[in-house]
């Protein structure tokens, strides 16, 4: 293919990508150097009561925003450096709680709290995922024909859910006396209130991404466990091979790739995770990254959104990111030059 | 090898089935809760007791059930319904549609056989067992309490229908839209080795793991000044674009453009190149052989992408709730305003009316596409 041909096929899509992903990309990073903010005049302002012999008149300094003709506030925007990092940062609260030696503080800052838990999560659920996609997949595999289609039918009912949808499903089963918050009262025998405290929540929310991933892992595994070659698997048990061995030594490193794929497509997914926040209405005790950013580009009272500090958030959310691909990006350049 | 030799031992048989109806049992609970909370009145829908959703007592004493005819009847008929869509159907549309047009005689028999799914449950079926049950007494009292409700307050009285429009046009755009993009982009980079492209799908990839709020960030405060700069160009029609569906689907298109073009590339790299290069030397332009010979053999490949990109536009809550104001709102971000609210159960369970109807349709979605959707999620494993 020529790349000129090239050029016009990819085009149309190159065209949407670089309006659409890099120039917010750009344009985000150089928000978060900035501030847009109401401009204020000082202005004395005399208020005088009427009092006897003669009225009683106070002067003070007030700030009032200044209006444009048409009657509308002022804005202007100026360059502010790195203030907006530093208020996401909030780096000498960071080193306050170090040196007196109380870490935990560092978590009422929304930042950190948010850093937390995202990794947390990240990290907790992508060996669940795998370790739950394989056993499913080594049953499906192991149940009979007819049943494969029906089952694999259900377990792609949570992948597929409308993820907002989904934790609220998962919610309504607890919220209040729900159904399953009664059946563990009953079992526990004592009071258990779901949505009280931070760390329900998060055992909520990790249940939750493992439900809604584990069919996606499955599926992806379900179909590597078709092309193991039966051939070695068969001289393994001649050379007189566990069940586990034949798992551990044949199957496994067979699924190898599929599993790097699973855990990389996992770990870029739970990074984001966001619609856990929303629908446990969980912000007052916990926040991820991508709920940050989506909180401070949501208009607040005054009906002011942060932008700023939105962009600061979601470029320190970027860091994580590109951490993240390295890897996979350099092992995809020397499988590149290698192929050609 | 013996059949005796890679035998199972009881247990481990056991062990597997056992484990397997667990999941199965998991993955299903908490949907199937949520579509039986959905027709219980509050009382029974937010009952502790397992049997008491189930049979609703509260909600059978309100004068709202189904007796066992219904049960029988109504049960049958919607089963008989279901076999149809799959065996009648099918042969009927093969038949009525003229032969090139048979993705948009799949698309009016679909639309059809909703229309008469739901003339039969929500009109037919009640207007024939209503009288039936009065006239059979004892056998016609209800036994299972079970109220349309809160359906009927969620798309009659909320006006939730405009919502779903809303959710409409978005994904119809944003499928139609991704898949051409897509399809011009997936093939030429299925085609050529170069260093370019391999760092477009790089791009891509990176692109693909970007958090979404991300973007949201950078369209927001353009997309609200948009009447500033755009006029020059429109003058004093210059649009705003915050709230209006149109740029969430140009959004979301860009978004979903990485997914699609990898997806897409995998499954036009499994076409041969020999199929090209045939209708090279019988004079076709690329363009030509993209269209004529390459296109008509790659629609299992479209049709799994567009599954997903549907997906994505449908599912989506950050963007949409971001970038659309009240008016225009669609469906999964407008359920945030029952939750939020959290005044009464009554509330509470209408938003479960309102979830179920949001995912009723992925579940016909499965249902009618389960090969389609494991066949996209391999088609990017597989190949790496």
């Amino acid at each position: 293919m020529k790349p000129r041909v090239f050029a016009a096929f990819v085009a149309p899509s190159l065209l949407m990508m670089l309006i659409f992903i890099a120039a917010p990309l750009v344009s985000v990073f150089a928000q978060s150097f900035y501030v847009t903010q109401p401009v204020f005049e000082r202005v004395e302002v005399e208020t005088c009561t009427p009092s006897f012999p003669t009225a009683i008149c106070t002067t003070e300094t007030k700030s009032r925003p200044v209006l444009d003709e048409a009657g509308e506030v002022q804005t202007q925007t100026r360059y502010v450096g790195l203030e907006s990092y530093r208020n996401m940062l909030q780096l000498d609260r960071v080193g306050e709680a170090l040196s007196s030696g109380r870490i935990g503080q560092i978590l009422n800052i929304d930042f950190w709290s948010a850093l937390r838990f995202t990794l947390m999560f990240t990290l907790i659920t992508l060996p669940i995922v795998i370790v739950a996609g394989l056993a499913i997949a080594l049953a499906v595999n192991n149940a009979v024909k007819s049943l494969r289609g029906p089952v694999i039918f259900i377990s792609l009912l949570p992948f597929i859910i409308t993820p907002v949808i989904g934790v609220l499903s998962i919610r309504w089963l607890f919220i209040g006396d729900g159904i399953l918050t009664a059946f563990l009262e009953n079992m526990l025998a004592r009071d258990i209130a779901m949505f009280a405290q931070g760390w329900t929540i998060e055992l909520m929310m990790l249940f939750y991404r493992v439900w809604h991933v584990a069919p996606f892992a499955f599926v992806i595994f379900y179909a590597g466990l078709q092309t193991v070659n039966q051939d070695t698997l068969e001289s393994a048990i001649v050379d007189g091979a566990s069940r586990w061995q034949r798992l551990r030594f044949v199957v496994i490193p067979h699924l190898g790739p599929l599993i790097t794929f699973v855990a990389l497509i996992h770990l870029m997914d739970a990074y984001r995770a966001f619609e856990e926040i929303v629908g446990f209405s969980s912000q007052s005790h916990v926040i991820s990254l991508q709920w940050l950013t989506y909180d401070l580009l949501q208009p607040d009272d005054a009906g002011n959104r942060a932008i700023s500090r939105a962009s600061a958030s979601a470029m320190l959310t970027m860091i994580g990111v590109v951490i993240l691909l390295i890897a996979p990006v350099r092992r995809a350049w020397r499988e590149h030059k290698g192929f050609r | 090898m013996t059949a005796k030799t890679l035998r199972q031992p009881l247990p481990l048989r056991l062990a597997s089935a056992g484990f397997l109806a667990f999941w199965c049992l998991l993955a299903i609970f908490p949907i199937a809760w949520i579509a039986i909370m959905s027709v219980k009145s509050p009382v029974d829908a937010f009952s502790g007791s397992f049997s008491e959703v189930l049979t609703g007592p509260a909600t059978r004493a309100g004068g709202a059930g189904l007796s066992g005819i219904d049960l029988v009847l109504g049960g049958a008929v919607i089963l008989l319904l279901i076999r149809w869509a799959f065996t009648g159907l099918p042969g009927l549309v093969r038949r009525r549609t003229p032969a090139g047009l048979l993705a948009l005689g799949w698309l009016l028999g679909g639309l059809g056989y909703a229309v008469l799914f739901g003339a039969v449950v929500f009109w037919l079926l009640p207007t024939v067992l209503g009288p039936l049950d009065a006239a059979l007494g004892p056998l016609g009292a209800p036994v299972i309490g079970a109220t349309f409700d809160h359906y009927y307050a969620v798309w009659v009285e909320n006006a939730f229908y405009r919502n779903f429009i809303n959710s409409l046009i978005v994904t119809a755009g944003v499928v139609t839209i991704s898949l051409t993009v897509g399809t011009l982009a997936g093939y030429a980079l299925a085609r050529s080795p170069s260093n370019l492209a391999f760092w477009l799908l790089i791009a891509a990839l990176i692109f693909r793991a970007l958090p979404h709020s991300v973007l949201v960030a950078g369209y927001l405060p353009v997309f609200i000044n948009s009447r500033d700069w755009l006029a020059p160009i429109f003058g004093e029609a210059a649009p705003t674009l915050y709230g209006q569906p149109y740029a969430v689907i140009a959004v979301l298109v860009a978004i979903n453009q990485p997914f699609t073009i990898w997806m897409l590339r995998s499954f036009f790299q499994n076409i041969p190149t020999e199929l090209d290069e045939a209708a090279r030397v019988d004079g076709c332009t690329h363009f030509q052989a993209f269209r004529q010979v390459i296109m008509p053999v790659m629609w299992p490949g479209v049709i799994t992408t567009g599954l997903f990109s549907f997906l994505l536009g449908y599912n989506d809550f950050l963007v949409t709730s971001l970038l659309l104001d009240a008016q225009n709102q669609t469906m999964v971000p407008a359920i945030a305003s029952y939750f939020n609210r959290e005044t009464t159960t009554t509330d509470q369970v209408e938003a479960i009316a309102a979830a179920v109807s949001i995912t009723a349709p992925l579940f016909v979605l499965v249902m009618v596409f389960q090969r389609q959707i494991v066949s996209g999620l391999t088609a990017g494993a597989v190949k790496g």
